[in-house]
């Protein structure tokens, strides 16, 4: 909608573990649950950490929590939607904090916003990026049964206001996805750079942020100065 | 009481898996606490309580997906206070209905009196639906829109017997069937596929059981679908005279048992040839991506390993690079930790080509199904001594059944034929030393 006087907030956390991201992402959601504060949009770049969502089973853990440890790999459990998956260096992590209340109150349409969000971006890059029925995150292939994914989400609502997000893999080092992932039927991963796209992290957040802004309905603004 | 419903999340979203309780039945709740976690899509929500009380009932548990506005516990205030309604989801009070058994999960079947409600509780009175304003054609799922128009079903003639007068995909079933839906027949269906049961009928012991496929069994039939489909499987069928490798293995048997702690089976012998016919045929150890031929310089073999409910197919590599003894001792340490559940993941990727040995079970041939996305696999039937005639003369011969399914898209039945044909020969002539 023209003339949309909502506003959200975009702050880069930068590198940040897993733990204390969450403890900013609970802050702000706190607030916006009792209607203070601004929707915000957090950007971060995790060190090496496996989470397990609230559908996953730890059996999708394929090395001992001890080995992964042993690999400077940490261990989560985290409150999101989704199975088990792998946050590390070269990955940009999106997390929106936002009110559903005040956009669609839908949850259906947030998971697929936010896959648009991924595609736009990706777009921009020249990759031709999509979803696939059930699957939720973005894909990249011909054929659904060879696709790859490049974008993962995982979701948590409280009250219709969401924390977590998504993780979309522009340099990651995809070896590390090898220590979760199911039974050898699981789809593959891949990043923007093992697709042939050389994309500085710093483009890929002022794109996605962009896109969030038209998808969502938001006038993005950086966080006021300190 | 107040009913505790599976709120709506979405125009999209017709149910939700509960899965977590953060209350125990007796537990007490203040209204707006959360009270539960559903997962849609990728999604986890919390969903508050609705009233503040102790929590009474708990029809659904952990696990079950259930539709939209199905009961899914009941809050009992204690005082008796008119139900409060919240904002994630609408919470219609009704008049306590009976408690019925909450669906089909797995737990031990209940005596077969508990199934069916004794007393059919009253019919809701319409007030109580009055907080959320229903017309006859709002809060319909979409399935039973779907139901509805595509069997002529006009919703206003339909009572509903689910959470709040809502219609219900049974109560479509039974106006299509031409059965009046019964006054009610509360709670809320839940979303199980539960058989729908004749009504009025006593209900005998319940000649089904649902139980959800467990994770693996969802890849492997999402997977064996996707390959039916994706493939154009033809198979391909050739008798093979095993008698020069049955002795070679009845020679190094007990002598490979004593040296490698394992016993020495057929199928290592198959794979020595199976990599031999792949080198020949490179087209037979590639793969399709669009319109492209992908040909792998690597040989890594799938092995199929049945596990006690599913199957993995876990790869040896650079199998070209390995003579019988380490093509078995492989296999076994494959097969071993496949049934530990102790395989990397990349010891279940990368596979070019498969082997299945359902000979093992006693088969004589069969037609495996491709692993995705190789073209090819070899299933090895059993090896027995038959008769057969070789110069006008009975013989007793050790044979067996080889049977390539190809993808005809790649492979053209020429090809498939030479490739069997060339997995015949080295085996029928086998002159490698074992040890």
């Amino acid at each position: 909608m023209p003339g949309s006087s909502r506003s959200c907030v975009v702050r880069d956390l930068g590198r940040m573990s897993y733990g204390d991201a969450l403890a900013i992402q609970q802050e702000i959601a706190s607030e916006r649950k009792q209607g203070l504060g601004e929707d915000h949009l957090l950007f971060v770049e995790h060190p090496h950490v496996v989470t397990i969502g609230r559908n996953g089973h730890e059996d999708h853990v394929l090395a001992p929590e001890a080995a992964l440890r042993g690999m400077g790999i940490e261990l989560h459990e985290s409150d999101r939607g989704g199975d088990v998956t792998y946050h590390g260096p070269g990955q940009v992590v999106g997390y929106p904090i936002m009110d559903l209340r005040q956009w669609k109150r839908d949850v259906g349409a947030f998971v697929r916003g936010i896959e648009q969000v991924l595609i736009d971006t990706l777009d921009d890059f020249g990759i031709r990026a999509r979803r696939i029925a059930k699957l939720t995150g973005v894909w990249v292939g011909e054929s659904d049964e060879t696709a790859a994914k490049v974008g993962a989400i995982g979701v948590h609502l409280s009250r219709w206001v969401s924390t977590h997000g998504w993780a979309l893999n522009v340099t990651t080092d995809l070896g590390y996805f090898g220590h979760i992932v199911p039974c050898g039927l699981a789809k593959p991963v891949t990043s923007m750079a093992a697709l042939g796209v050389k994309a500085d992290s710093e483009d890929v957040k002022s794109r996605m942020a962009l896109h969030f802004g038209e998808i969502f309905d938001f006038e993005m603004q950086a966080e006021p100065a300190l | 009481m107040t009913d505790v419903v599976m709120p709506q999340m979405g125009e999209s979203i017709v149910e939700g898996t509960l899965t977590r309780w953060l209350k125990k039945t007796g537990d007490k709740v203040e209204r707006d606490e959360p009270l539960f976690e559903i997962s849609t899509d990728k999604v986890d929500t919390e969903i508050p309580s609705p009233a503040a009380g102790t929590l009474g009932e708990v029809l659904v548990q952990e696990g079950q997906t259930v539709q939209v506005n199905a009961v899914v516990a009941r809050i009992d205030e204690g005082g008796g206070a008119a139900a409060a309604s919240n904002g994630a989801g609408a919470a219609p009070a009704v008049p306590p209905p009976p408690p019925v058994q909450a669906a089909a999960p797995p737990p031990p079947p209940p005596p077969p009196a508990a199934a069916a409600p004794v007393a059919p509780p009253p019919p809701p009175p319409p007030a109580a639906v009055a907080e959320e304003p229903k017309e006859a054609t709002g809060l319909l799922s979409p399935l039973v829109r779907k139901m509805a128009r595509e069997n002529n079903v006009d919703l206003a003639t339909v009572s509903g017997t689910g959470a709040g007068g809502r219609i219900t995909k049974e109560d479509v079933e039974s106006a299509i069937q031409g059965k009046a839906a019964p006054a009610a027949k509360a709670p809320a269906p839940v979303a199980a596929p539960a058989p729908s049961t004749p009504i009025g009928q006593a209900q005998p012991v319940a000649r089904n059981r649902v139980e959800p496929m467990s994770n693996m069994r969802i890849k492997i039939a999402e997977h064996m679908v996707a390959s039916k489909r994706i493939s154009a499987h033809v198979t391909t069928v050739h008798r093979v005279d095993m008698t020069r490798v049955a002795k070679m293995r009845a020679k190094h048997k007990e002598g490979f048992a004593a040296q490698y702690g394992m016993s020495l089976t057929f199928l290592p012998f198959v794979a020595r040839a199976a990599v031999e016919a792949l080198r020949a045929y490179p087209l037979v150890n590639a793969s399709i991506d669009g319109t492209n031929i992908i040909y792998h310089n690597e040989i890594n073999l799938g092995i199929a390993v049945a596990l006690e409910n599913g199957l993995i197919v876990p790869v040896i590599r650079n199998a070209d690079e390995k003579n019988v003894v380490g093509l078995q001792r492989s296999i076994v340490d494959l097969a071993a930790r496949a049934r530990a559940r102790q395989l990397k993941p990349e010891e279940v990727q990368g596979g070019t080509f498969s082997i299945t040995n359902f000979g093992s079970f006693g088969s004589v041939f069969a037609t495996p199904v491709i692993n995705q996305p190789q073209v090819a696999i070899l299933g090895v039937g059993t090896v027995e001594k038959v008769p057969v005639v070789i110069d006008d003369a009975i013989a007793i011969r050790s044979q067996c059944y080889l049977a390539l399914t190809f993808d005809h898209r790649l492979i053209d039945g020429a090809l498939g034929d030479q490739f069997t044909g060339r997995v015949k020969a080295v085996l029928e002539n086998w002159s490698e030393e074992v040890l």
